[in-house]
This record gives C-alpha cells, sequence and structure tokens, in this order.
C-alpha cells in the first residue's frame, strides 16, 4: 500500500492520512494509492501539513506498516525513550520497529 | 565570562522579533516552506523525525548558572522535559512547536543566549577548549578570541549563503582539547618566538562522508589581522567552493581539489586586498573582550590535599578530576554518560542541579564538552567531596570520562531525519556490557555516528562506529586507529558490518586483544598503533571454533 | 524584463540592456552587464569607469556567489547601479544591501511592507562593509 504522511505545520507532530484528514496514528492510515502527490499538493497549500510524502507499506494484522525502519521509529516514537512515543504503557513498543 | 552590551542584546532582541515575522509569514501563508526553511535553520529550527528540533548556540561551550537554569526551564515548559548536548557544545530541544519557537528565543534572549546560525550554509557556532581559564597548559584564554570571531561571523552579509556550513574552533594550548584539526577552520593561538601572539590556520579539515585533516596553510597570522584572514578564507571558499554537488560543497573539498598551496595563494591576494578595507576591529576591542574573562577571585594559600578515604569518591576523582592552574582547585567534568544512559542528555532538574553548583562551587561557571559532557571549570578542591555527593545523588557521578563507557553517540534513528541507523541504543548496550571493567581498560575513547554525515565523531574514535543502511536493515560498521588532538588521525574500517548485537561483541573483541598485548602503560589506541589492525581483525572475523 | 521593484539611487536607471560578461569584453561600448553566478567580478574592474549599471542574477537564492561579487565591485570603487535580479527574497534584502544592491528586480514580487520592515529589521551591525554603516566595535571605540 501507499501511505501519505508528513508533519503538522504548527507543532511538528507526526501525522498520517486518514482519508479525511491527519491522524497522529499510522493505524488511521488508508491506502492512497496513486493519489498521494495530488492529495499532498492540496494539503501542503492549505498548510495542514509540512513537507509530507509518499511511502510503501503493507497492510499486517494490527494495520497499516511502513515498509522502512525510519518511517516506523516515525510512528512510534524514539525507542529508546518508549515513555514519550505512543505506546508509553507497552515496554515491548520498539520490537515493532524492527 | 562575556556579558553582553546594549548593542550585543540589541542584536538578539531584532534577531527574536525577525524571527516571529518569519514564522507569522510562515502560518500565514506568505512564505512557502521552501522559502521558510533556510531561515529557520539558520535559527536552529530543524523538522526531525518526531517533531521541530531547536538547536540553541552555547558559544564557546562557556555557560553561566542562569543561562543553565534558563536551558533546564525551557526543557521543561515547551519540551518533554529534557536536553540533548551536542558534540558541537550546543544543546538540542527534540519536541518544539513551530508556533512556540519565538518564545523560546525571547526567553533565550533574556539570558543573553540565541539560536543564531545553529544551522544552515553559514558560519556556525565557533567551539574551543572545555577547560578555556582553568588548565595550566594555554598560552592565553582562547575564548575572547572565539567571541571575537561570533561577533564577526553573526549575520556576515556575504557569508550567510555559503556552498555548506562552516564549523570554526579556537583553541590555544598545544593539547587539542576541540578537535580543532577537524573543522573547516581550526585557529591555535599562539606565540611566535619574539612572544607576539598570532593565529595559525588550519584550514579544510572536516569528517563527514570524506574525512580529512585540516593542513596547516599559514602558521603565523598576527593577532590583529586574524578577523581579516578568516573573511579572505571564507571569501576564497564562498566564490569558488562547489555548489553543484552538496556531497563535495564543503571547503575541504576545495582545498584538496586546489591542492593546499594553491587555495593558500588565493586566500594571500585576497588577504593583501582585504588589508586595505579596514575590517579589523581594533585591539581595543579585543581587550574590552578579554577584560571580561579574567580569572575569577580565586583564593590563594588553600591546600591541595583532598580526602580519599570514600573509595567511590576516590575513583571519581581518579576519572573525572583535572589538575587546575591554581592551586587549591581543580577542574570537575559531570559525566553525561551514565550506564545504560542516553549520551548527552540531561533533564531539567539536572541542569538545574548543575547550574546551583556552578553557583555556589564554581564562581558561576559551566562548560560543555564536544564529548557531551558538563564542565565545573574552577571548583575548590576543598569542596569537590560536597559536589560529588550531590552529583551522585542526582545520577550524575558517573566515574568515566574518556573511558569506554564515555560514549559520544550522535542521536541517529531515534531522533535524527538523516539517520541511517540507530545509535544510542549500541552505546547503552556497549556501556551496560562494560560496566565494571571500564578501569581495567583504561582510556577508550568511543564515538558512535547514526549515518556518514559522522556528527558522532566516528572517524576520531579510538573506536568508531558508523550505522549504515542495509537493504533497510540497521548495520554497524566497525573502525579502529581515530583520534582527535595533538595526535589527530582517522581511524580504519575493520572489514564487513554487525547487527547491533554483533557490533557489541565485536567492540568486546576489539578489547580483548588489546588487553592481551597491552605492554605497561599502553592505551587501547597506543596497543592499536603499535601491532596494527591484523591481530584485531584477526579475532573480530575468526570463525568461532567447532 | 522583470521589473525593478526597490531602487536606492537618485539618478535615472540605466537604459542600456545589460550583456553578458563574455559579450561585455567584446562591446567596447557596452555600459551595463549581467554577471551570472559563476562569472569572476574582477575582470570588470578594468572597466569600471564605463559601467553605470551591473546585474547580479540569483538564479536560486541560496547560491551566495552574488554577495561576494557585489562586495568585490564596490571594494574597487564602483558607484554606479548594482541590482539583484532573479530569485530574490525579502529576508535577504539586508544582506544584499550590505554587499552593496542599491536596486532589486525580483522574479516574484515582494509585499511591500514586509521588504520594508526587513530592510530596517536590524539597528545595528557587526561586521563592516562597503554600505558605510559603522560596525558595533566602531561605536564601542568611538571610531564612528
Ligand atoms: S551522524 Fe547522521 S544520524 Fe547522526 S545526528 Fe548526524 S546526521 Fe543524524
Amino acid at each position: 500500500m501507499k501511505i501519505l504522511t508528513g508533519n503538522d505545520l504548527k507543532t511538528g507532530a507526526v501525522t498520517w492520512w486518514t482519508g479525511e484528514g491527519w491522524s497522529l496514528h499510522v493505524a488511521e492510515a488508508v491506502d492512497v494509492g496513486d493519489q498521494g502527490d495530488a492529495i499532498a499538493a492540496r494539503e501542503n497549500a492549505a498548510r495542514r501539513v509540512v513537507s509530507p510524502y509518499v511511502i510503501d507499506g503493507e497492510t499486517a494484522a494490527d494495520g497499516p506498516r511502513p515498509a522502512h525502519i525510519k518511517e516506523r521509529i516515525r510512528a512510534l516514537g524514539p525507542t529508546v525513550r518508549l515513555d514519550l512515543s505512543l505506546k508509553p504503557a507497552d515496554p515491548a513498543a520498539g520490537n515493532w520497529v524492527i | 565570562m562575556y556579558q553582553y552590551d546594549s548593542h550585543d542584546q540589541a542584536m538578539v532582541d531584532a534577531r527574536v522579533a525577525e524571527f516571529r515575522d518569519q514564522v507569522r509569514r510562515r502560518l500565514d501563508g506568505s512564505l512557502a516552506e521552501e522559502q521558510f526553511r533556510p531561515l529557520r535553520l539558520m535559527n536552529g529550527l530543524y523538522l526531525q523525525l518526531h517533531a521541530y528540533m531547536l538547536r540553541v548556540a552555547v558559544p564557546y561551550g562557556t555557560l553561566s548558572s542562569a543561562q543553565m537554569t534558563m536551558l533546564g526551564d525551557i526543557a521543561d515548559k515547551y519540551d518533554r522535559g529534557y536536553g540533548h548536548f551536542t558534540t558541537r557544545q550546543n544543546i538540542q530541544y527534540n519536541w518544539i512547536k513551530l508556533e512556540e519557537a519565538p518564545d523560546i528565543l525571547a526567553d533565550l534572549a533574556k539570558v543573553e543566549m540565541h539560536a543564531i546560525q545553529t544551522s544552515g550554509n553559514c558560519i556556525r557556532n565557533t567551539t574551543s577548549d572545555q577547560y578555556a581559564g582553568a588548565i595550566a597548559d594555554e598560552v592565553v584564554d582562547p575564548r575572547p578570541y572565539a567571541e571575537l570571531i561570533r561577533q564577526w561571523s553573526t549575520f556576515h552579509p556575504e557569508f550567510s549563503f555559503l556552498p555548506r556550513k562552516f564549523k570554526m574552533a579556537v583553541i590555544a594550548s598545544e593539547t587539542d582539547r576541540a578537535a580543532m584539526r577537524l573543522h573547516d577552520i581550526g585557529i591555535q593561538i599562539l606565540r611566535n618566538d619574539k612572544g607576539q601572539l598570532g593565529a595559525a590556520f588550519y584550514v579544510g579539515g572536516g569528517m563527514g562522508r570524506t574525512p580529512m585533516i585540516a593542513p596547516c596553510i599559514n602558521p603565523f597570522v598576527p593577532i590583529d589581522q586574524m578577523i581579516t584572514y578568516s573573511e579572505a578564507c571564507l571569501r576564497v571558499y564562498n566564490r569558488y567552493g562547489r555548489r553543484d554537488n552538496k556531497y563535495k560543497a564543503r571547503i575541504k573539498i576545495l582545498v584538496h581539489e586546489l591542492g593546499k598551496d594553491e587555495y593558500t595563494r588565493q586566500v594571500e591576494a585576497e588577504f593583501a586586498h582585504l588589508l586595505t578595507q579596514g575590517i579589523e576591529p581594533p585591539l581595543a576591542e579585543l581587550e574590552r573582550i578579554k577584560a571580561q574573562f579574567t580569572d575569577p577571585a580565586f583564593a590563594t594559600g588553600l591546600s591541595d590535599a583532598v580526602d580519599r578515604s570514600d573509595p567511590d569518591f576516590a575513583v571519581w576523582l581518579d576519572n573525572n578530576v583535572q589538575v587546575h592552574k591554581q592551586p587549591g582547585y581543580a577542574i570537575v567534568t559531570i559525566s553525561l554518560k551514565p550506564v545504560g544512559g542516553i549520551p548527552g542528555d540531561a533533564s531539567g532538574d539536572q541542569m538545574r542541579l548543575m547550574a546551583q553548583l556552578a553557583r555556589a562551587y564554581s564562581f558561576d561557571e559551566l562548560r560543555v564538552t564536544h564529548a557531551q559532557n558538563i564542565v565545573l571549570p574552577h571548583v575548590r578542591k576543598a569542596d569537590l567531596y560536597t559536589v560529588w555527593q550531590q552529583l551522585e545523588e542526582a545520577g550524575l557521578g558517573t566515574p568515566n570520562l574518556d573511558k569506554i563507557g564515555d560514549i559520544i553517540a550522535c542521536p541517529g534513528l531515534d531522533y535524527c531525519s538523516l539517520a541511517n541507523a540507530r545509535s544510542i541504543p549500541v552505546a547503552q548496550k556497549i556501556s551496560e556490557r562494560f560496566a565494571g571493567r571500564e578501569q581495567e581498560i583504561g582510556e577508550l575513547k568511543l564515538k558512535i555516528s547514526g549515518c556518514i554525515n559522522a556528527c558522532g565523531h566516528h572517524h576520531a574514535g579510538h573506536i568508531g562506529i558508523l550505522g549504515v543502511d542495509r537493504k533497510g536493515v540497521e548495520n554497524y560498521q566497525l573502525l579502529l586507529g581515530g583520534s582527535e588532538g595533538a595526535d589527530t588521525s582517522l581511524g580504519t574500517i575493520t572489514g564487513p558490518g554487525f547487527n547491533e548485537e554483533g557490533i557489541v561483541d565485536a567492540v568486546e573483541k576489539a578489547t580483548s586483544v588489546y588487553l592481551a598485548n597491552r605492554h605497561a602503560g599502553e592505551r587501547f589506541l597506543d596497543t592499536y598503533r603499535r601491532i596494527g589492525m591484523a591481530p584485531f581483525k584477526d579475532a573480530i572475523y575468526a570463525k568461532d571454533a567447532v | 524584463m522583470v521589473e525593478t521593484q526597490l531602487r536606492f539611487r537618485d539618478d535615472e536607471p540605466a537604459g542600456d540592456p545589460a550583456v553578458t560578461v563574455d559579450s561585455f569584453g567584446e562591446q567596447t561600448n557596452a555600459a551595463a552587464v549581467r554577471i551570472e553566478p559563476g562569472d569572476d567580478a574582477r575582470v570588470l574592474l578594468p572597466h569600471l569607469d564605463r559601467i553605470t549599471l551591473v546585474e547580479v542574477n540569483f538564479p536560486v537564492f541560496g547560491d551566495g556567489r552574488g554577495y561576494s561579487a557585489a562586495r568585490i565591485l564596490r571594494e574597487a570603487g564602483y558607484a554606479g547601479e548594482l541590482r539583484a535580479v532573479g530569485d530574490v527574497l525579502i529576508d535577504q534584502l539586508a544582506f544584499l544591501r550590505r554587499c552593496g544592491f542599491d536596486s532589486f528586480a525580483p522574479d516574484q514580487p515582494l509585499n511591500a511592507a514586509d521588504a520594508e520592515a526587513a530592510l530596517a529589521r536590524y539597528p545595528e551591525v557587526y561586521s563592516p562593509t562597503v554600505d558605510g554603516r559603522a560596525p558595533i566595535w566602531a561605536k564601542r571605540h568611538g571610531l564612528a
């Protein structure tokens, strides 16, 4: 699948395109097919996102999974500070990125 | 310490207003990201892996207590309670909101700090010796010269869009504690045989993808021509540095491609011209700055005796305390490298505690080191035990300066959008693996970068580790034999890379070879230089006996 | 031709079209010349007395060679018009002005109020250039 991601312009938070808007959770990302660049251009112009780009991903049991480790770390948070990640209560969350 | 006058303050205040205006124009759409990006970068604001990251300048690594306290407060107020001290003596915050960045700059300006030119293709923060003003072997305190460079380079109209970033370092002793020759310009302040002060210029050093040790292009520029000479070096670079290829744009490539002699010839010609332009500040300006770096009011007649009866304290003393130029005083290095910790990170509380200690015991001064530690430069020996106890309590008493656990590590793939692999987990695993054996192994500088940009100085580590991307999987190359300082050398790659577990094992094998072969008094680096790569390679890549 | 939006001179703008540095050498009557980033501004120095306009092109604002070209011309005594053309943006105006540019012909028109604010932003300067502004060190030591 193709996933569209970027950062929130004002807060810098990592965001994922859900089909209707931007979410902090990659689990809510949708397959943008070949529409990624068009959505990116539109959302960029509307200043709802900064530096959007399309990445490869696959659909796993627990939802969309970015193909590259960098994007998985973006989706989770720093693996060395899981307390600051999106899964602070899960000590094994770091395994998901590998 | 240098204190702003109304002129300096006006410049920093104007910058805050300017950036506030630029952020406004970004948010209202009049600035596109492509146009805003270089502007925010010149204010140290990056878009990193998880959020905006703000890099704050700590000019030549010197901080007052009030400044360190503000850094701690900013960590709590605008970030998530911590900051990361970098190899360029700066501090980075990892979770910054664009909307709040102008307010942070305003808070920084209240304590004479800023984020000016901490990124971008301009002259960056000038670094220096972390022991400046406290160590006996310096010719003079190098910081006034660095301050003169700071002012000259701040908002320099001609050099704000260079081919690439530009880093300068200034030292004033034979022992180089600032990796001076691995900078775009390294300056050593020295005296000639007539006793006059001058500046030796080393140009074209650097790490990154093509590491180079800077050659000396002029062994003695009179001190009242140092700024003009710098301007000449920069102008030649600005005009002729490569702009066609980002990876060949640093000045080291220009110096290399032209050859040192031709580059020098061009600089000298430009220098001769610029001498007629009246751009050098008068010596009175240097004297004005110097007057703010005079020694603090050291007490005299103090005893040098220290009670070593507490064995843990004695270990810390032997590791983290250096000889001071003033009898009765010592230089204390606070390790930001607890076993299993994140190298260079400090919490807001820890920053405020270090500030308090500086106020009470170190004439209000702290330093940031390029090895990502903090220095209390002027501590009475009689106060060492108290200082150590308070550090211990705050998790800041790790006795490992220059030992294998005192790892330099860049943020790597946990934070950095350019990274290929994570650096911090590798540092954590190594420091855990060797906990308790650091003293036996002795001095061993281990440095880790998460990509070829080499922010973690892996080329200059006795042991260096470089993270690479092997088909989407983190992989680590091992380098041996690098060093910075008086005996600067670049490390050599041992061979094929390793995964995370494997690299920790490989480091262990390398240290075993050293322990088995060392002569009395030899450091890891000395043994390596004596016996060469072969025995290390054999051990590291030996097939396990069946 | 792109319009000159900002001009800080009292004389009449030169009418001649600017020629390239290469053809300038051959056309002994040309009075206006255009410098591209890779050109060496110093080849013009023997001819400054017959030049009334130098355009310095910035194809992309991040290429800073034009700043050095401008200063070199001013340091050699060039007093004619020095015009920045191309990807000239608000936040570079003050730097350009300090390097000796006295007119601006940006590809995209600049917001006039923002441009004025940017030019007036810094009350002082640290480094002396050809613009005659006294650096902070000169003020500190009574040299200004
Ligand atoms: S070395 Fe690479 S990964 Fe590490 S901080 Fe620098 S750019 Fe990022």
